[in-house]
C-alpha cells in the first residue's frame, strides 16, 4: 500500500501542472500563435535565468563550505536568517532590496560617502541581482546538506591522516559538490524561468521582458489562451532537458556506509587563511543576504502598532493556509519517498512543478474548478494545494538523496534483518529523510503564505489573505501601513518555514 | 437562487420553498464582479454596499479581480458561465473588447454626466473618471517639465507601468499616441533614458516613487489629493502638460443572463446617484461621473485641471492599442 502512494501522489502533482496547461489549450478555441516580442521573451528569459543559476552556484560554494566546517554562537540562527530571501514573497523582497541597493538605499549612500557613483539597480544587472539574491539560500541550503551527508568518518579518518585542506576537499568536498551542483543549478534556473513581478520591475523596461509577463499578457489584455498554453508548453519543455542534464552531469559520490553521526570538528581548516576566507564568505553572504531582510523589518516597525485589524485578520489566515500547505506537502514527500523511487519516471514527476508557470497553473485550475463549484470558496485550499506542489521539487531534492542513501548503507543490513515494507520505511529511511521532509513542509507553508497568484484569480474579497491585503494597502496609498504588513508577512513565512524546518532537524539532536 | 449550487440543490430548494411556503424568507442576491481596491476598508465598497443593500433589501455579494483587464479577462473566462450581475470597474479602453464578449445588456440608466467628454453608450454607465498626469514632490522638482519633449529632454527620472499589464501603463501608451500621433515612437525613444523601470501595476510604481526611486511617477491629476486631505501634506502635484491629458473613464455594466435585470438595473442607478457619487472621491481618488450636489471635497479644488482631454473613442482605441504597444516596445528594447 505504501508503495502505491508514490504513483497516486505522482498523478496528483502531474495533473495539476499538466492539467491546466490542457483546460487553457482547451479554451483557446484552436487560436496558436506566438506574438513578435515572444522569441526575444524566451531568449532573455534563458539568459538571465542561466546568470542568475551560475551566480547563485558560484557564491553559494564558499559560503555553505565555510558555514559546514565552522562552529560559533548563532551558528543555527544565522543559517535560518540566510534562508530568508528565498521564502519572501516578491513585493517583499523587492522593497528590501531597493532598500539596500535602491537610489536612495544604503549600499548607494555608503558610495556616495566614499564619493563614488552608483551604477543604478534597473536593468538586467538587477534582474541577476534580485535573482541570486533570492536563490542563493536556495543553493546554499541544498549544499550545507550535502556537507551534513557525508559520513562524519570520513572527516575523522582524513583528520586522523592529518591530511591537508586542499586534499581533503579533493577527496570529500568535491565530490559531493559534483553530486549536488548540477541539481542546485537546474532548479534556480529553472525558478528564473517564471519569474515575473522581480524582473519586470527591477528589469527597467521592455528589455527585460519574460516569458511570464508575456503569458499574464496573452492571458489578461489579449484573452489569448492559445499564446498562453504555447508559452507554457515552451516552459515545459524547457525544463526536460535542464533536468536530463543535471541527471546526466551529476555523479554520485559514493561515500560508502557511515554510522550516521554528526560533522566532526574538522582541525585542517584551522589554518589562519582558511578561517579568514570563511570568515569573508560568511561575513559577506550575511551582509547580502540579511540586511535587505532587516531594512524591510526597520522600515515596517513603526506601523506595527497602528496595522488595521484586517492585517492580523488576514494574517491568521494566511498562517491557516501556510499551515494546511505544510501539512499537505509532507504528505506528497512522504509518498515519493515511500515509492520504490528508483523510477525515473516518478522521479521526473516530482521536478515538473518547477516548469508549471504559476500564471498557467491559476489560470488553468480556474477553468477546471469553474463548472464545479465556486472558486471563491476553494481559494484558500487552492492556494495551499499549489504552494505544496511547487514546494515538492526543492524538498524532493532533499529527502530523495538521503533515501536513496539510506537505503544504499543500510539496505542490506535492514534486509539481513528481515525488514519490509512499513516497519522498514520507519526504522531505516524516516529519521534519515526527516530534514528533507521538514524542508518540504517549511518551504511550501512560505509559499503559501506569500501566494498571490491563485488567491488573487480564486479571489473571495471578504477574507483577504495577508499577501492580498499587503497588495490592497499599497493600492490604497497606505504605503506606511503596507510597510508593516510586509513586515508581517516576513515574520509569517519566516515563522512557519522555521517551524516545520525545526521538526525536521530534531533528528539530529 | 443561487446559480452556484450543484443542480440538484435548486430543485431542492424549490420544493422546500413550495412545501414550507418560504420562498420570499430570503433575499435577493446581486453579485457584483469588480476590481480588488473597490471593496477594501478604505475604498468606496463598503459604503455602496451599505446604501444600496438599504434601499434594495437585497443581499449584495463582491467578487473581486486584480484590476480593470483582470476583471475583463475573467468575464472571458466566465464567458456564459459567469455568476455575475453587475460588472464595475472597466474603463473605455477595455469596452469595446467587453462588447464584444456579448455579456452585457443594455442599460437604461442616464444621469446629467459632468465628463470632460460627451458620453454615448448604450452598454455602459461611467461612474468616475481622472485625468493621467506625473505625480512629483514639489520640494525634488521645483520646475516641472510642460509636456513630453520637454520631459524627455530634462534628466528627470520616471517609473511608469507596463502597458501589457497594467491599465495606466496602457493609458500613457494611449495618451502619448494622442498627444503625438505619428511621432509617438520618437518621444518614447527620447524618454527612455528618463524611464528609470517599469513595474507590472500601479502600486508598484507608486511605491518606488514614495521610496524616493524616482522624481515622478505615472498615476492621476487626483493622487494629490490623497496626500492633501488624508496625510495633511501639500507638497505633492500633478504636473500640467500643454498636449492636454489622456482620460480614464471607469464605467459599470449589467450582464444579460443575469436572474436578477431589475436589481443591477436598480444598483447601476444607484451607482450614479448622488448617495454612491459622494463616496467616491475620497475613497476611489477620482473624479465623480455626476458632481454631487454637496460638491466636491475640500482639496479636490487644489487640484491641476488640464487645458485640455484627450480620449480615443473606444474602438479606435481598441484598433490603436497593439500598435502602439508594439511602438512602445521597440522604443524602450534598443
Amino acid at each position: 500500500m505504501i508503495r502505491s502512494a508514490g504513483p497516486l501522489a505522482a498523478l496528483v502533482v502531474a495533473g495539476l501542472v499538466l492539467g491546466p496547461l490542457a483546460a487553457l489549450a482547451l479554451a483557446a478555441q484552436g487560436r496558436w500563435a506566438l506574438a513578435p516580442g515572444d522569441l526575444a521573451a524566451i531568449r532573455f528569459t534563458l539568459l538571465q535565468a542561466a546568470v542568475s543559476a551560475a551566480l547563485s552556484c558560484a557564491l553559494a560554494v564558499p559560503l555553505a563550505r565555510a558555514l559546514a566546517r565552522r562552529r560559533f554562537r548563532g551558528r543555527r540562527l544565522l543559517v535560518t536568517l540566510l534562508g530568508a530571501p528565498f521564502l519572501l514573497p516578491a513585493l517583499v523582497a523587492v522593497a528590501g532590496l531597493l532598500a539596500v541597493f535602491g537610489r536612495s538605499g544604503l549600499f548607494s549612500r555608503l558610495l556616495a560617502v566614499a564619493g563614488l557613483p552608483f551604477p543604478g539597480i534597473y536593468g538586467q544587472g538587477g534582474v541577476i541581482l534580485a535573482h541570486v539574491f533570492l536563490n542563493l539560500p536556495l543553493v546554499t541550503r541544498l549544499l550545507l546538506q550535502g556537507w551534513a551527508e557525508i559520513p562524519a568518518e570520513r572527516f575523522r579518518l582524513a583528520a586522523s591522516l592529518g591530511l591537508p585542506a586542499g586534499t581533503v576537499n579533493r577527496l570529500l568536498e568535491t565530490p559531493m559538490l559534483r553530486e549536488r551542483l548540477p541539481g542546485a543549478f537546474a532548479a534556480v534556473f529553472l525558478i528564473c524561468l517564471t519569474s515575473f513581478a522581480v524582473a519586470l520591475t527591477l528589469g527597467g523596461g521592455p528589455r527585460a521582458t519574460t516569458v511570464e509577463l508575456a503569458i499574464f499578457q496573452a492571458i489578461r489584455f489579449e484573452g489569448d489562451l492559445g499564446r498562453a498554453a504555447l508559452l507554457g508548453l515552451v516552459q515545459v519543455a524547457l525544463t526536460l532537458p535542464a533536468a536530463l542534464l543535471a541527471r546526466a552531469v551529476a555523479a554520485a559520490a559514493g561515500f560508502g556506509a557511515g554510522l550516521d553521526r554528526p560533522l566532526p570538528p574538522r582541525p585542517e581548516a584551522a589554518r589562519p587563511l582558511l578561517r579568514l576566507q570563511d570568515g569573508l564568505a560568511i561575513g559577506s553572504g550575511a551582509a547580502f543576504l540579511v540586511v535587505p531582510v532587516a531594512a524591510v523589518a526597520v522600515a515596517g516597525t513603526p506601523a506595527l502598532a497602528a496595522l488595521p485589524a484586517s492585517v492580523w485578520a488576514a494574517a491568521l489566515r494566511s498562517a491557516g493556509v501556510a499551515a494546511l500547505a505544510g501539512m499537505v506537502a509532507l504528505a506528497l514527500a512522504l509518498a515519493w519517498a515511500a515509492a520504490s523511487g528508483r523510477g525515473g519516471l516518478l522521479r521526473m514527476t516530482g521536478y515538473l512543478p518547477l516548469a508549471a508557470s504559476p500564471l498557467v497553473m491559476g489560470t488553468g485550475l480556474f477553468l477546471i474548478v469553474l463548472p464545479l463549484a465556486d472558486p471563491a470558496r476553494l481559494a484558500l485550499p487552492a492556494a495551499a494545494l499549489v504552494a505544496a506542489v511547487l514546494a515538492l521539487p526543492f524538498g524532493l531534492r532533499a529527502v530523495l538523496p538521503a533515501r536513496d542513501r539510506a537505503e544504499a548503507d543500510f539496505g542490506r543490513l535492514a534486509d539481513s534483518l528481515g525488514l519490509a515494507g512499513g516497519t522498514r520505511f520507519r526504522l531505516v529511511i524516516l529519521p534519515r529523510i526527516r530534514r528533507g521532509l521538514g524542508l518540504t513542509a517549511g518551504l511550501a507553508a512560505a509559499f503559501a503564505a506569500g501566494d498571490l497568484g491563485v488567491v488573487a484569480l480564486f479571489s473571495d474579497p471578504g477574507r483577504p489573505t495577508l499577501a492580498l491585503e499587503l497588495q490592497r494597502l499599497m493600492g490604497a496609498y497606505r504605503i506606511e501601513a503596507a510597510a508593516g504588513a510586509a513586515l508581517v508577512l516576513l515574520a509569517l513565512a519566516l515563522g512557519a518555514f522555521a517551524l516545520f524546518d525545526r521538526w525536521g532537524r530534531r533528528a539530529d539532536a | 437562487m443561487n446559480p452556484t449550487r450543484p443542480p440538484a440543490a435548486p430543485v431542492l430548494a424549490l420544493t422546500l420553498a413550495l412545501v414550507t411556503g418560504a420562498a420570499t424568507a430570503e433575499p435577493r442576491i446581486l453579485t457584483v464582479y469588480t476590481y480588488d481596491s473597490f471593496v477594501t476598508e478604505w475604498g468606496p465598497g463598503p459604503a455602496i454596499e451599505q446604501g444600496f443593500e438599504a434601499l434594495c433589501g437585497c443581499d449584495l455579494r463582491w467578487v473581486t479581480a486584480g484590476d480593470g483587464a483582470a476583471l475583463l479577462s475573467r468575464l472571458r473566462l466566465e464567458g456564459a458561465r459567469t455568476r455575475a450581475d453587475v460588472v464595475v470597474g472597466l474603463d473605455t479602453n477595455l469596452i469595446t473588447e467587453a462588447a464584444a464578449s456579448a455579456l452585457f445588456a443594455p442599460v437604461a440608466q442616464d444621469a446629467p454626466y459632468d465628463l470632460p467628454v460627451e458620453w454615448d453608450d448604450e452598454l455602459f454607465v461611467p461612474y468616475d473618471w481622472g485625468y493621467f498626469a506625473f505625480v512629483f514632490d514639489r520640494a525634488r522638482v521645483p520646475e516641472p517639465p510642460a509636456n513630453f519633449p520637454d520631459l524627455a529632454a530634462s534628466d528627470l527620472r520616471i517609473v511608469i507601468q507596463d502597458p501589457r499589464s497594467s491599465t495606466p501603463g496602457l493609458g500613457l501608451v494611449l495618451w502619448v499616441k494622442a498627444a503625438h500621433g505619428a511621432q509617438a515612437g520618437a518621444i518614447w525613444e527620447a524618454l527612455a533614458d528618463n524611464v528609470v523601470t517599469v513595474t507590472p501595476g500601479w502600486s508598484e510604481a507608486y511605491a518606488l516613487f514614495l521610496a524616493g526611486e524616482a522624481d515622478m511617477v505615472l498615476s492621476y491629476t487626483t493622487s494629490p489629493a490623497y496626500h492633501l486631505i488624508v496625510e495633511g501634506d501639500d507638497g505633492k502635484a500633478a504636473a500640467r502638460f500643454d498636449e492636454g491629458h489622456y482620460l480614464q473613464i471607469e464605467v459599470a455594466g449589467r450582464i444579460a443572463s443575469s436572474e436578477v435585470p431589475d436589481l443591477a438595473e436598480a444598483f447601476l442607478a444607484y451607482l450614479v446617484s448622488d448617495a454612491a457619487q459622494a463616496v467616491i472621491p475620497t475613497t476611489n481618488w477620482m473624479y465623480p461621473a455626476v458632481t454631487p450636489a454637496a460638491g466636491l471635497p475640500e482639496g479636490f479644488a487644489t487640484l491641476m485641471i488640464p487645458d485640455r482631454a484627450l480620449l480615443f473613442a473606444p474602438r479606435e482605441a481598441q484598433e490603436l492599442r497593439g500598435p502602439a504597444i508594439e511602438e512602445w516596445r521597440a522604443a524602450l528594447s534598443r
